[in-house]
């Protein structure tokens, strides 16, 4: 191609060339920017909605009393504190099986049918429907291991629905620490457990803890799961008692209230399933700031 | 050099392939004590891989398989009982300067730490003693417990070695060390090894050959995983080696 003769103007001339592509150039950032704002707008209706809808019922009471009157008014302490009861138990059983475990495939594994076989449950698990994770949770854990209906059965199947998620985060902060700082200290006579205890895992923490924290949301989010395995339609509790349950209750759930609120209950007052969105998406948005916040202060002190 | 002529590496029939592609073709040599060698040749001629298949970090390659023998002081590196206590007593320094996210102290006292020494007084020492080894003990004395990434390359690079020296190897191998770094810092570190020398062995791996003339005693000559030619420094830049190829690699005809 020839190269075209510069033009007597000059240089730095805006030529028709140049402004094509000057307009072209804002055409396209105008139709990125329209999308990244058309992404806020969703989330602000639904909210604003929500509390538009919610607004009656709103305030502490409503979060510390128990539901009354066949559940059309009053509170939703029961299934707040179920929910908490249920995240909770499901991390305190996945982080460690899922951190391990992303940290044996990523540090140690070597590339064999092994290991290959377990990367691929772990794709597919993760592929999984909740009402499968459901459906096996009712068979394994109510029945099989005869847990009953109970929040140990709703909770063992929350983990086993965030662990191929969580093992995936892990893996992928594991996989951010450069390969030379490994390398190096293999090459001062490091074994691999004191290279990853000294310099991978500090190094990692943000990201796997960033990601345990989504798979909060998730769980506190997914209904079929805890409504197949433990998850019941009304239980008495002490107004604002934080104990409410034993381990082999079953428990209320908010995504579970809310779904009944909606759909099972009559004549419920119109803002009480309005305001138990409010309180779940509440609870979500709050972990999530917490993820977000606990990301940056981790990452202020990310050593590289 | 030494008069005595130990062999503290002997390498021989080489052979490292990764998949089914050959880097280094059967090659030998030996390593004498306290000399330093200098592997000169252009880049994917195989020099760092021959370094990694000393101390067996090739391992980590999961593709790459190695034939032939390598022994240092007299033990079969595969066949090793302790590969962490080889890895120890070879000390190496990569291209890249490699400051781990720890503090500059704790840098240096990995290595002691992870052997098992965990006596304040001893790794004190240990590490005062490296860093004046690798000439950064007056620029980072007063701040040990500031991270190691954060200072700059050149002093990442003396730290690497620093870090190198920590688990007092008696053989030192450095792979182009001072491609990261300005040649002020880089005439520094070449004065540390002509200290060096006295006590520990050295395998220098580099792309200058004037700092191979520098530096070294003997000088090999490696290109396309062969060794072309491998003789005393001042045969190889005397204008008369052996080998057309080694000649015109050192007089900048080509490479």
């Amino acid at each position: 191609m020839a190269l075209a003769p510069a033009p007597a103007t000059g240089r730095f001339a805006k030529t028709p060339h140049v402004a094509r592509k000057e307009r072209a150039q804002a055409a396209a950032k105008g139709v990125f920017a329209v999308m990244a704002a058309a992404m806020v707008l969703p989330l602000l209706l639904i909210v604003g909605y929500l509390v538009w809808r919610a607004w009656p019922s709103l305030g502490l009471e409503f979060l510390l009393d128990v539901p009354r009157k066949g559940m059309t008014e009053g509170g939703i302490w029961p299934a707040f504190v179920g929910t908490l009861y249920l995240v909770v138990l499901s991390l305190v059983v996945s982080t460690p099986i899922g951190v391990m475990a992303a940290v044996y495939l990523n540090e140690y594994a070597r590339d064999n049918w092994f290991n290959r076989a377990v990367n691929l449950a772990v794709i597919n698990l993760a592929g999984v429907p909740s009402i499968v994770h459901a459906l096996f949770g009712l068979g394994a854990f109510v029945y099989a291991a005869r847990f009953g209906y109970s929040i140990v059965s709703a909770s063992l199947t929350l983990a086993i629905m965030t662990l191929p998620v969580i093992i995936a985060s892990t893996r992928e902060a594991l996989a951010s620490v450069p390969m030379a700082f490994r390398e190096a200290c293999w090459n001062v006579g490091a074994t691999r457990w004191q290279t990853i205890r000294a310099v991978v895992l500090p190094n990692s923490i943000s990201g796997i803890l960033t990601g345990l924290i989504l798979q909060v949301s998730r769980a506190a989010g997914e209904t079929a799961p805890v409504m197949f395995t433990g998850a019941v339609f009304y239980k008495s509790v002490e107004r604002g008692n934080l104990f409410a349950y034993a381990l082999s209750d079953q428990a209320m759930a908010l995504s579970m209230h809310l779904y009944t609120l909606a759909t099972q209950v009559p004549n419920v007052e119109e803002s009480l399933p309005y305001a138990t969105a409010v309180v779940l998406l509440g609870l979500v948005l709050l972990v999530n700031a917490a993820a977000i916040a606990l990301r940056v202060f981790l990452r202020g002190r990310k050593r590289w | 050099m030494s008069a005595a002529f130990v062999k503290r590496i002997e390498v021989q029939e080489l052979r490292l392939a990764y998949d089914s592609k050959e880097v280094l073709h059967g090659i030998s040599f030996d390593v004498y004590q306290n000399e330093i060698l200098a592997v000169i040749g252009p880049a994917q001629s195989g020099k760092s891989s021959m370094l990694r298949c000393l101390n067996r970090t090739i391992d980590f390659t999961a593709n790459a398989k190695m034939s032939g023998r390598v022994l240092v002081d007299g033990e079969d590196v595969r066949r090793t009982r302790d590969i962490y206590a080889l890895r120890r007593k070879i000390g190496m320094v990569a291209p890249l300067p490699v400051g781990l996210p720890l503090t500059i102290y704790d840098n240096v006292a990995f290595a002691p730490r992870s052997s098992g020494l965990t006596h304040k007084a001893d790794l004190d020492a240990i590490v005062e003693r490296c860093l004046r080894q690798a000439a950064l003990w007056d620029e980072v004395k007063d701040r040990l417990s500031s991270l190691g990434t954060a200072i700059s390359g050149g002093q990442q690079q003396r730290l690497t070695i620093a870090r190198a020296l920590s688990h007092q190897p008696e053989i030192l191998c450095l792979d182009e060390f001072s491609i990261a770094i300005d040649p002020v810092t880089t005439m520094r570190i070449e004065d540390v090894l002509k200290e060096l020398r006295r006590e520990i062995t050295i395998l220098l791996v580099t792309n200058l050959t004037q700092q191979a003339r520098r530096l070294s005693d003997r000088t090999m000559f490696l290109w396309d995983g062969e060794i072309v030619e491998l003789d005393r420094t001042d045969v190889i830049f005397s204008g008369s080696p052996k080998s057309q190829r080694t000649r015109d690699y050192v007089s900048g005809v080509f490479g």
